[in-house]
């Protein structure tokens, strides 16, 4: 049988959309690929996106950082190469607005995206920060609540052939009032969840990993993202305070 | 915040007079000292410096906002000078009501991003503040470029630079929207004007610290890191604008063994717990050096409250990797997601999410690395425990 080929992650531009930990959502792929004894290697992108890669991963970043992002995943051929070549990617918050058709920027005026995915991002009044829980849309994730931490100033609107990734149960979401988070479009997944958002959800990242090596993968446990997801999708009470005469 | 005064007695007072804090300032040449990472200590190392010659008020329980800056005032009133540390979100208005003589900059990075607003809003009202008091002297980190496009707005300027082998993580320029790589040698942005200026005072990774007029000093301290090594550079360099011959601020500065509970060792009996604080990121790093230069077991205990920043994905931007093949403890209220972070790091652990007595758990040399709240609530038990532990010592000799 022949060797598998690394599988090959692009974690594009950490220098700048790396404010919130995203980077770490090439970590937990690299990682299910290796404890699942396939290699897998990270890729660090500042540069022009190569179009090798299997996987993409953008996270998220300030608005200035954003515009710089953007004009440099537009160089040719780019992200849009590689997603016309059935590429994977994720694409968290400002990861996700650069994709789409356009985005607002720091200075109030809209700048283009890739045009990749169908969406447009405007800036919201408040700011959505908090706890997010929502019902994964994608048949594949049924069962399994997505949960995550928003923190975004953008309000993004799907058009008519973006697909939401998930409905909002508690949160804001894409923010648009549709009660939607997130977005996925072919092998394209755009969500507002940080965590990272893969490290929260494994069915998330096997189903990101499934689609870049092109067969099912055997089921992994890692027990400390099963308590996590306990913890984080428990309902709300008061936690007992600390004994204080503890010494 | 039983003390008289205090963060709630300054709350209060200026609330009844909110030309106070300007008043109080007249009369005492202040310096105030911000950044993301080391202003506390810095603080405490600057206010031991100048305390060679004058009696400074400074707010060294770490309140750091505009309240905390007048009860730091009014709880010495015999102080004639002041040396306040100050978040960086209120320095611009501590800047117009104070008038310092002196503003020290530290460094300039994301600290909690849903704590605080964007880092180039917060570093452009700084260089506003700057610009508009002529009076006051920077003294400012040459190797940060937010720090230094700040600085430039005021009228005199003290550059420090820290080691070569520092870089910053690359930003984008705050005049022009350029980016600027990190690099080896001097720094400059590719679209605009904004370079690495030429440094007064300059510190290398070991200690070497070389000022004006061909000073040379081994800065030698009792506190731990690089991190101490170049925030005492800040302090020596501040306090010589101020007066103090720079001899005697070093000699001042190493004596310091511990800054508000951080680095302090608490003893047990099988042992000891030392405490450690990080805030963010770059913190984390170097927190993780200081850990590494020792053989000890370590508690890494993470909180999420307001004060630390509600959501712990930071946790993947610090390289915990670093720790495999050490005794490793996950604590804290997000010990779970510090669990993800520490699996997936391929870090051996154990969940306790009680700090305490996770260090108990390991026995022997314990550092306790915290986060904010977390640091707190340690430092408070343990410092309780070592009080009561003096007034009536256990017969069993347990505590």
């Amino acid at each position: 049988m022949p060797t598998e080929s690394a599988v090959r992650i692009a974690s594009v531009s950490p220098d700048l959309l790396g404010t919130y930990g995203d980077k770490g959502n090439a970590e937990v792929l690299r990682q299910r690929l290796r404890w699942r004894g396939r290699t897998a290697e990270i890729v660090t992108v500042t540069g022009a996106v190569p179009t090798g890669c299997d996987i993409y991963v953008l996270g998220g970043g300030e608005d200035s950082a954003q515009v710089l992002a953007a004009q440099r995943a537009a160089r040719p051929p780019g992200l849009r190469g590689a997603v016309e070549r059935g590429a994977v990617v994720l694409a968290v918050c400002a990861g996700l607005q650069i994709l789409g058709e356009r985005f607002a920027g720091p200075d109030g005026h809209d700048h283009a995206g890739l045009g990749v995915l169908d969406l447009t991002t405007t800036r919201r009044v408040r700011r959505a920060v908090g706890e997010v829980v929502a019902t994964p849309l994608v048949p594949e994730l049924a069962g399994t609540p997505l949960t995550g931490f928003e923190n975004h100033g953008g309000a993004t609107r799907l058009g008519p052939t973006a697909r939401p990734l998930a409905r909002v149960e508690s949160g804001v979401g894409n923010g648009c009032g549709q009660g939607t988070e997130g977005v996925v479009a072919g092998r394209v997944v755009g969500t507002y969840l940080h965590g990272p958002v893969l490290a929260r959800n494994p069915a998330l990242a096997d189903l990101l990993l499934e689609w870049a090596v092109g067969e099912p993968l055997p089921p992994l446990q890692v027990p400390a993202v099963e308590q996590l997801r306990e913890r984080r999708l428990r309902p709300r009470r008061r936690l007992p305070r600390l004994n204080r005469s503890t010494p | 915040m039983g003390r008289p005064g205090g963060v709630l007695g300054g709350r209060v007072a200026l609330a009844l007079d909110p030309g106070l804090l300007a008043e109080l300032a007249t009369s005492r040449p202040v310096a105030l000292v911000s950044g993301t990472n080391g202003k506390s200590t810095t603080t405490a190392m600057l206010a031991a410096a100048v305390a060679v010659r004058s009696r400074p008020a400074w707010n060294r329980t770490g309140a750091n906002m505009a309240d905390g800056a007048l009860a730091a005032l009014l709880d010495h009133p015999d102080a004639d000078s002041a040396v306040l540390e100050i978040d960086e979100g209120y320095l611009p208005g501590v800047i117009a009501q104070t008038r310092p003589a002196y503003v020290v900059l530290l460094n300039m990075s994301r600290d909690q991003l849903d704590r605080v607003g964007e880092v180039h809003s917060v570093v452009r009202r700084i260089r506003t503040a700057l610009a508009a008091s002529p009076r006051t002297t920077v003294i400012a980190n040459a190797g940060d470029p937010l720090v230094v496009a700040a600085a430039q707005a005021a009228e005199h300027r003290i550059w420090v630079a820290p080691p070569r082998t520092w870089r910053h993580d690359g930003v984008t320029c705050l005049l022009c929207g350029g980016h600027i790589d990190p690099v080896a040698t001097t720094w400059g942005c590719a679209e605009c004007a904004l370079r690495e200026p030429s440094a007064t005072w300059t510190v290398t990774e070991d200690g070497q610290l070389l000022g004006p007029d061909g000073y040379r000093r081994t800065l030698e301290l009792r506190l731990p890191g690089a991190a101490n090594l170049v925030n005492a550079s800040f302090a020596v360099a501040a306090a010589t604008a101020y007066g103090v011959a720079p001899d005697r601020a070093v000699d001042a500065v190493a004596g310091l063994d511990e800054i508000a509970g951080r680095y302090r060792s608490f003893p047990r009996p099988d042992g000891e717990t030392r405490l450690l604080l990080a805030k963010n990121p770059a913190g984390w790093s170097e927190t993780l050096a200081v850990i590494e230069a020792s053989p000890s077991a370590v508690v890494i205990a993470v909180n999420s409250r307001e004060a630390d920043g509600r959501d712990p994905s930071w946790l993947w931007d610090v390289p915990f990797e670093r720790l495999r093949g050490r005794r490793v403890m996950a604590s804290g209220d997000r010990a779970a997601d510090l669990a993800v972070r520490l699996a997936y790091a391929e870090v051996d652990h154990e969940v306790e999410p009680d700090p305490v007595m996770a260090a108990r758990m390991l026995g022997g040399r314990v550092d306790v690395a915290a986060d904010y709240t977390a640091f707190l609530g340690v430092r408070a038990r343990l410092a309780r425990a070592a009080a009561e532990d003096r007034t009536s010592p256990r017969a069993d000799g347990t505590g």
